[in-house]
């Protein structure tokens, strides 16, 4: 008899869980900060196509977004199954695009009118006739600047 | 009178905490996209103007049918063709006396573009022609205007004009700004951008 109790060989030491809220914090940083608050809610299915000629959309608080494509599954049965356009958190038919413009541009300061940048959010299975009609709206309201928002890779996976 | 120690305060249920933070988080986040292609529309046009005659060797017709197919000149072309047919079709610099171009490398074929100021790309799609094939074809144009401007800014300048733009936009810039938007216009003014886009077809 011993006195001393030989430890088991086969007990492996619990793992020291003390640095675990450090590694959380630090991911909870991260995303705290990357994260961006959506503005608008999405009622339609948005798969950008691709592109790699992109220019990058500063100065967040003029760019005015208008998107398109088909209702998403939620809303396919009251807004039906082709291509919408969605300005703000509604549908919107293509005649409510040039007072959305006129309402974006008296809600900005004047000395930035001229910097205005439309952001056209459509989905890459859209027919062009509808993008032909935004664009024809466009300019008839001199809101001439466009941004074709695009995600950032090889163009030729669009035809995929 | 002793003081008491106060007591430690248990942070053990601090990891819970975090990982709740942390799942809202992750929940509400969504990388927004904030880059494209960005283009300028035409202004309205009057009815009663008439548009410019252009010599029909000085246009570059792109046409995309409501298949999605690539016409080029009326001839089918692979996507990844068209770039380099949009570089020698602008780059071309056919033209003699006035329209002469001292700086284009191209094939000087007679009968293709005179000048890259005077050439224009005119891009039709049809109303069925999806949005993705129309982007990629926009997007093959613009790089074609892109390699030509950077070739040239190599040239004037030992700096692509990708980076010249970057500069201009970059606050931290420590050159001229007012030279470098100079010499960007003057760049812009060898290769404009002359890339019509017709009404859809029905």
């Amino acid at each position: 008899m011993s006195k001393f109790k030989k430890k088991k060989s086969g007990d492996l030491p619990a793992i020291s869980t003390a640095s675990l809220p450090d590694i959380v914090f630090m991911l909870l940083f991260f995303f705290m900060v990357a994260t961006v608050m959506r503005e608008n809610t999405l009622m339609i299915e948005n798969k950008l196509p691709v592109a790699n000629q992109v220019e990058k959309l500063d100065k967040k608080n003029l760019v005015m977004y208008i998107y398109a494509g088909k209702p998403s599954s939620r809303y396919k049965s009251s807004a039906g199954t082709q291509a919408r356009i969605q300005l703000n958190d509604k549908f919107a038919e293509i005649e409510e695009i040039a007072p959305f413009v006129l309402a974006e541009r008296a809600s900005k300061r004047e000395e930035e009118i001229p910097f205005l940048i439309t952001a056209l959010k459509v989905d890459g299975e859209t027919n062009m006739g509808l993008v032909g009609d935004i664009k024809k709206e466009l300019r008839e309201v001199q809101a001439l600047k466009i941004n074709y928002t695009t995600r950032i890779g090889d163009a030729a996976d669009n035809l995929k | 009178m002793a003081r008491r120690a106060a007591p430690e305060v248990n942070a053990g249920s601090m990891a819970d905490i975090a990982f709740l933070l942390l799942i809202f988080f992750l929940v509400t986040t969504t990388i927004e996209t904030d880059s494209g292609i960005s283009r300028k529309l035409p202004p309205p046009v009057d009815e009663q103007e008439k548009p410019p005659i252009l010599k029909e060797k000085n246009i570059f017709v792109v046409e995309v049918n409501k298949n999605n197919d690539l016409l080029v000149e009326e001839a089918p072309m692979e996507l990844s063709e068209l770039r380099a047919a949009a570089v020698a079709f602008l780059d071309n610099g056919g033209g003699k006396g006035d329209d002469a171009c001292n700086y284009c490398q191209g094939a000087k074929d007679p009968a293709s573009s005179d000048n890259p100021t005077k050439a224009v790309i005119s891009l039709r799609n049809n109303r069925e022609t999806s949005y993705a094939t129309y982007i990629a074809v926009q997007n093959e144009l613009v790089a074609a205007y892109n390699e030509l401007r950077n070739r040239v800014a190599m040239q004037l300048y030992n700096k692509t004009f990708i980076q010249m733009e970057k500069d201009l936009n970059d606050v931290n810039y420590p050159g001229n700004k007012e030279k470098l938007k100079d010499q960007i216009k003057r760049i812009q003014e060898l290769y404009p951008e002359k890339l019509s886009e017709a009404e859809p077809k029905k």
